[in-house]
C-alpha cells in the first residue's frame, strides 16, 4: 500500500467514528493550546526584554564598578565585611550600604586594560526643576547619553554627544505640560533646567530639546542629556564640595571593542576582576529578569505537558478500540497479503493524524486568543508598556510544538499499531 | 507457470495446536496434488480439519511437519514478505462472512487488493469497474456495502477475489450464508470463472450438493482424508 493511500485509509477510518476521533483530538487540542499559549508569552516578554535592553545601553558598553572586597570570585556574600581605611568609601543610593567607589586612578587602570577603547566616569547629577514654553516648573530625572544607545523616539532625534550646545530627550509626557503643543512642536525649542549646587544656591541653564522618547519600561521616564549638558550640571553641582568629595564615582562606563565575541567578553570580565574591578554587560543585568520569565514559562509549560500526557492515553485508548473494532478488516487485509509494518504504518498514521489536528486546531485557537489578549492587553492593563505584544507565536516555535505533539502521538499509538500489525489472520478472521 | 508442474503439491501435512499433554492433533498424513484448471471440494463436518487445510493451502498458516509447493515452490523456502505477494497477486478469497467493510462503497471493497498491491488509482478503479461488471454490479459500484443483498455481497466478494487476476480461488462455505436459489447463482459464478478463464476452485463445504459439481472431492475427517487423495 502506497503512503498516500495508507494516510488516506487512515483518516477514512478516524472519520468512521467521529464522536470518538473528536473527543481525543479535543484532549490533544488542550495541550497543544496550553502549551502554545505559555511559549507565546513567553517568547513575547522576551523580545520586549531584547527591544527594551537596546534601549539602555549600547552592546559594546561595561558597566564597571569596583569589586566588594568579601565577594570573591563573583560570589556575593551577607557576611559582615571588615573596616578598610583604604578603602574609597560612599553611601549606596540602594541599599544605604556603605560601597567602594572609583577614583581617576582607578579610571587610568580601567582603560590601560586591553580592549578597553574608552572609559568615562558615570557621574551622578540631578535637577531640581525643568520649565518649559510655560511658566510651570516640573521635577525631572536626568541621565547621561551613552553614544551607541538606541532610544525609541516619538519626534526629532537623540542627543549628540559631540554637540558643542547643550541638549535634552524629554520623556514622552512632558511635552504637554511644559506648555508645547505637540511633541514635534517641542524639538528644537529651548527648556530650561533648575541646578542646585552643594552650597545650596540655585542655577539655571538652558538646553535645546533634540526629540521626544517613546515610554519605554527600563528607562523608566528619565530624560536623556548630552555630554555638554551634562558637564553644565555637573560644574554647577559640584560647587562648593570639599576637594575630598570630588571626582569618586560608584560606576564608570566602559566601551570596549565592538568586535568582541562573547568568550572574549568574559575574558575582558576576568581581567577586570584581577584588578578588583567588576564588569557588567547590559546583557547581564537584564539577563536575570529573562531567566525568572524562561523559569515562568517552564513552569506553564508543565502544565501543558501534562495535558498533552493525559491526551496521549486519550489517544492508545481510542486506537486500541479501533484495533478491537477492525480486528476482522485486519485480518482480511493481511490475508490479502498486507505486510505487518503496514498495518502498523496505518495504525500509526491514525496516530500522527489525530495528533496533527488537535495540534493545529490548538495553535490556531491559541493565535486567536493571543491576538484578542494583545489587544485588551495594550488598551488594558498593560497600556503603559508601549511595544510589548504579549502574546508573539514566531513559526519555527509553532512548528517545534506541531512536531512534539505528532511525536507524542506516534509513541501512544505504537502500543494499539504493534498489537494490529501482530494479529494472526486467521484468528482475526475468526474473531467474534 | 510451466504446465506440468501441479498448482498446488502437499506431502505428509501435519498440523498439531498446543504442546504436550493438550497437544491436539488437527491434521496429519495429508499428501495430494490439486492441478491447474481444476475444481476441488474439500469436504467434512465442522471440526473434522477441512478449514485449516485450506489456511495451510493458501499460506495463511504454517504446518508443523510436511511440505506445501505452490508452482513447485517449497512454501518453507518463502519469506513473510514473499509469501504476502503469493497470496497478493496469485489467491483469490472467498469467504463465508463476506468480510465486507460496510461504510465503504461496493468499488472500494472490490479494489482493497490492488490498493495493498500499490496499484494507483485510476488502474485500481479501471480493473475495479471491469470485475464488477463480470459479476453484474457495476450499476452498485457507489453504493454502500451495507445496503446490498446476500447475494451482492456475495458477487461483492467474488469481484473482489477477482480483481487481481488470481490463478487460485479459495471459498470457505461460500453459499453457508445464501438461499438455495441465491446460492446457486453464486456457485454458477464460481464455476464459470473455472471453466472460461481456468482459475483453479478450492472449495471448502459440507454441502454435498455444491460438492458434486467439483471435478474432484477429498473428504477429511479426524484431520486424516479418507477418500479422494
Amino acid at each position: 500500500m502506497s503512503i498516500i493511500d495508507i494516510l488516506k485509509t487512515a483518516s477514512g477510518n478516524l472519520l468512521q467514528s467521529k464522536l470518538r476521533t473528536f473527543l481525543t483530538v479535543i484532549a490533544v487540542f488542550i495541550g497543544a493550546m496550553t502549551l502554545t499559549l505559555t511559549n507565546g508569552i513567553g517568547s513575547g516578554i522576551s523580545s520586549y526584554i531584547d527591544s527594551q535592553v537596546a534601549s539602555v545601553g549600547a552592546k559594546d558598553v561595561l558597566f564597571i564598578t569596583p569589586k566588594a572586597p568579601d565577594a570573591a570570585a563573583g560570589v556575593s556574600s551577607d557576611a559582615p565585611k571588615k573596616y578598610d581605611p583604604n578603602q574609597v568609601t560612599g553611601t549606596s543610593a540602594f541599599s544605604g550600604r556603605t560601597e567602594s567607589l572609583l577614583t581617576d586612578k582607578d579610571i587610568a587602570a580601567i582603560k590601560a586594560v586591553k580592549g578597553i577603547v574608552s572609559v568615562d566616569p558615570m557621574r551622578t547629577i540631578s535637577a531640581s526643576y525643568v520649565s518649559g514654553a510655560s511658566a510651570d516648573k516640573y521635577q525631572i530625572t536626568i541621565s547621561q547619553f551613552v553614544t551607541g544607545t538606541i532610544l525609541p523616539m516619538v519626534a526629532g532625534t537623540v542627543v549628540d554627544n559631540a554637540s558643542s550646545q547643550p541638549e535634552i530627550v524629554l520623556p514622552y509626557n512632558y511635552s504637554a505640560i511644559l506648555g508645547f503643543s505637540s511633541d514635534s512642536d517641542a524639538v528644537g525649542k529651548t527648556v530650561t533646567l533648575g541646578v542646585t549646587s552643594a552650597a545650596g544656591s540655585l542655577s539655571e541653564i538652558t538646553a535645546t530639546v533634540s526629540g521626544v522618547e517613546e515610554r519605554t519600561l527600563v528607562q523608566g521616564g528619565a530624560s536623556t542629556i548630552n555630554t555638554k549638558l551634562f558637564d553644565a550640571v555637573y560644574a554647577v553641582q559640584s560647587q562648593g564640595l570639599p576637594a575630598a568629595a570630588l571626582n569618586k564615582y560608584p560606576t564608570a562606563i566602559a566601551h570596549f571593542d565592538v568586535s568582541y565575541t562573547d568568550a572574549q567578553i568574559t575574558d575582558l570580565k576576568a581581567t577586570l576582576a584581577d584588578k578588583g574591578y567588576t564588569g557588567a554587560t547590559i546583557a547581564d543585568a537584564i539577563g536575570i529578569v529573562k531567566q525568572i520569565i524562561n523559569g515562568i514559562v517552564i513552569v506553564f509549560d508543565l502544565f501543558g505537558i501534562i495535558a498533552l500526557l493525559a491526551a496521549s492515553f486519550g489517544v492508545i485508548n481510542t486506537l486500541l478500540m479501533a484495533v478491537q473494532e477492525r480486528t476482522k478488516e485486519i485480518g482480511l487485509m493481511k490475508a490479502m497479503g498486507m505486510s505487518g509494518s503496514k498495518i502498523f504504518l496505518l495504525f500509526s498514521s491514525e496516530a500522527i493524524l489525530l495528533g496533527f489536528w488537535g495540534s493545529f486546531l490548538g495553535v490556531l485557537a491559541a493565535m486567536g486568543i493571543g491576538r484578542i489578549a494583545n489587544n485588551y492587553a495594550s488598551s488594558h492593563f498593560l497600556k503603559d508598556f508601549q511595544g510589548l505584544t504579549l502574546l508573539t507565536f514566531p513559526p519555527q516555535s509553532i512548528a517545534i510544538i506541531m512536531l512534539l505533539i505528532m511525536a507524542i502521538a506516534f509513541l501512544a499509538g505504537t502500543l494499539p499499531a504493534r498489537r494490529a500489525a501482530k494479529l494472526n489472520p486467521i484468528d482475526a478472521l475468526r474473531y467474534e | 507457470m510451466s504446465q506440468n508442474v501441479a498448482a498446488i503439491e502437499v506431502s505428509s501435512l501435519k498440523k498439531v495446536y498446543g504442546k504436550g499433554e493438550s497437544a491436539f492433533i488437527a491434521l496429519q498424513d495429508i499428501s495430494f496434488a490439486i492441478n491447474r484448471g481444476e475444481s476441488l471440494a474439500i469436504m467434512g463436518k465442522s471440526g473434522s480439519g477441512k478449514s485449516t487445510l485450506m489456511h495451510l493451502l493458501a499460506l495463511l498458516d504454517s504446518p508443523t511437519e510436511g511440505d506445501i509447493a505452490i508452482d513447485g515452490t517449497k512454501s518453507a523456502s518463502l519469506t513473510g514478505k514473499k509469501r504476502d505477494q503469493l497470496r497478493n497477486t496469485s489467491f483469490g478469497f472467498v469467504f463465508q462472512q463476506f468480510f465486507l467493510n460496510g461504510n465503504s462503497s461496493v468499488l472500494e471493497n472490490v479494489i482493497l487488493p490492488l490498493k495493498i498491491a500499490g496499484i494507483g488509482s485510476a488502474e485500481r478503479n479501471r480493473r475495479g469497474m471491469e470485475v464488477l461488471k463480470a459479476v453484474e454490479l457495476d450499476d452498485k459500484a457507489t453504493n454502500k456495502a451495507v445496503d446490498l443483498s446476500g447475494g451482492q455481497k456475495q458477487r461483492v466478494v467474488i469481484a473482489r477475489a477477482l480483481v487481481n487476476d488470481p490463478e487460485i480461488i479459495f471459498a470457505d462455505e461460500p453459499t453457508g450464508n445464501l438461499d438455495s436459489t441465491t446460492g446457486g447463482k453464486i456457485e454458477d459464478l464460481l464455476f464459470e470463472l473455472n471453466k472460461k478463464r481456468g482459475i483453479t476452485l478450492v472449495i471448502v463445504t459440507h454441502d454435498e450438493d455444491l460438492a458434486k459439481r467439483c471435478s474432484r472431492v477429498i473428504e477429511v475427517k479426524d484431520g486424516r482424508i479418507i477418500k479422494g487423495a
